[in-house]
């Protein structure tokens, strides 16, 4: 494990975004399909340096196998486990707050009954993970990990604490925006996806290289969950929407049906 | 009723690395035991995760997902607090020397097919998943008659194929490099 110092600083950070930015900008110009996925080589996130596949991605057609996913139900899942300010014997410090959302695939189908995890920092920006050297209070009521099952229409909703941001190694003064890990599987094993969601108006967003991976401005928005005043609780939780669309399945519409 | 609402297409939201911290939140206990050590024809299938310059990556998540010894493809729940009905499913993350383990049974294969256990690989420094299979070496005609590895470039293709060593099956994942294993993108899967 590397030990040196980061030396770059955010401004040097900054001026590599820009550049990857302009580069995709004249990508788009010379008639390239917009990107909907981060890239895998991107140079501001200093890990993905020695951890990206240069070659190709192999077209593969799915076999029986993929075109299924694990099945997961409440033997894996307490309901309880969506409630992550209820877990620890007290309350935990910070701005309750309930994520909603619906898991659907790209043609609109709801993901049904199938697992979402969650991880965070706590709301001053500290995991409970060991690794985890911010010098900030771990709080003894809040592990900051959910699950829950989605519902027969894709729905999913936690109830948790706003994270805060916390800084991390990949140059000076490196600071991540707030956000939450989401975890989701879908109908089959192609839809598989780990991601985060952020929060608006996260001045840190424009600085994150993780977050500005996804280099096409309309596809990383899709990571930033919309303020819902009709999810907000009186006197008890804000509240977030964040809508979860997966990759395509390959299932035909009548085997979805015949499935549900 | 029958149908299927119309919805216009909608965009899949981008992936993000794992990041450095699921360690307490992904693994579950048992997660890398799809059946237990004394389960007939119980075998271990390890190995480890490498970058582009060899170093192992001690922190990043394996997934696998497979059919059934007698090649039936699992519907049990179970992956996360095992019970052990066959689930098909488990999770498994790198140690510190960028090394995993499941133990788990070969699966069956479909006709004119070699069998494979389905993995997705997620890292810090990884900004999206990767989906790859592992194909085992149980039947050497299957291999070289497996329609989807014919369609894979031959000096690449032992990438994809685990080699039996004295504990049941290793398979190495480099992440970048000559030995770069393959990677598989989907129909529907985008940039
Ligand atoms: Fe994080």
């Amino acid at each position: 494990m590397s030990t040196t110092p980061p030396t770059a600083t955010q401004a040097d950070v900054d001026a590599e975004i820009s550049a990857a930015s302009a580069a995709y900008d004249a990508e788009l110009r010379a008639g390239t399909a917009p990107r909907t996925q981060p890239r895998l080589d991107y140079a501001p996130y200093r890990s993905s340096r020695l951890r990206h596949p240069t070659k190709d991605l192999h077209h593969a057609d799915p076999e029986s196998i993929e075109l299924v996913a694990p099945v997961f139900g409440h033997r894996d899942v307490a309901v309880d486990e969506a409630d992550l300010t209820i877990q620890d014997g007290g309350e935990p410090i910070g701005e309750r707050m309930v994520v909603a959302g619906r898991v659907v695939d790209a043609d609109g189908r709801p993901v049904r009954r199938q697992l979402v995890e969650i991880w965070q920092a706590n709301a001053a920006g500290r995991y409970v993970h060991k690794g985890d050297q911010h010098p900030a209070p771990i709080d003894p009521h809040f592990t900051g990990v959910g699950r829950c099952l989605t519902d027969d229409d894709g729905g999913y909703r936690f109830t948790t604490i706003k994270p805060g941001p916390y800084p991390w190694r990949n140059h000076h003064n490196a600071w991540r925006p707030a956000h939450i890990h989401f975890s989701v599987f879908g109908s089959e094993f192609t839809q598989r996806m780990v991601t985060q969601v952020y929060f608006p108006g996260d001045p840190l967003l424009a600085l994150d290289p993780i977050y500005q991976s996804i280099v096409d401005p309309r596809a990383r928005e899709r990571l930033v969950a919309a303020y819902d005043h009709d999810l907000t609780t009186h006197e008890w939780a804000t509240g977030y929407r964040w809508d979860i669309v997966l990759t395509g399945s390959h299932a035909t519409p009548m085997e979805q049906e015949d499935d549900a | 009723m029958s149908h299927v609402r119309e919805q216009p297409d909608q965009v899949p939201v981008p992936g993000q690395t794992v990041g450095p911290f699921y360690g307490y939140a992904l693994p579950v206990a048992g997660g890398e035991q799809l059946v237990p050590a004394t389960h007939p024809g119980a075998v271990r299938l390890h190995g480890t995760v490498t970058d582009g310059e060899g170093t192992p990556v001690p922190d990043s998540l394996l997934e696998i997902w497979q059919a059934d010894a007698d090649g039936s493809l699992p519907r049990a729940e179970g992956s996360l607090r095992r019970g052990y009905p066959f689930t098909g499913f488990g999770r498994a993350a790198t140690d510190g020397g960028g090394s995993y383990e499941f133990t788990t049974v070969v699966p069956g294969a479909e006709p004119g097919r070699a069998p494979f256990v389905a993995m997705t690989v997620f890292a810090r420094g990884l900004l999206n998943r990767l989906f790859t299979r592992v194909y085992l070496p149980v039947d050497d005609a299957a291999l070289r008659e497996d329609p989807f590895l014919a369609g894979v470039p031959q000096e690449r293709r032992h990438t994809l194929v685990a080699t039996a060593d004295e504990h049941g099956y290793r398979f190495d994942l480099r992440l970048q490099g000559d030995d770069e294993t393959v990677f598989l993108t989907f129909p529907r899967h985008e940039a």
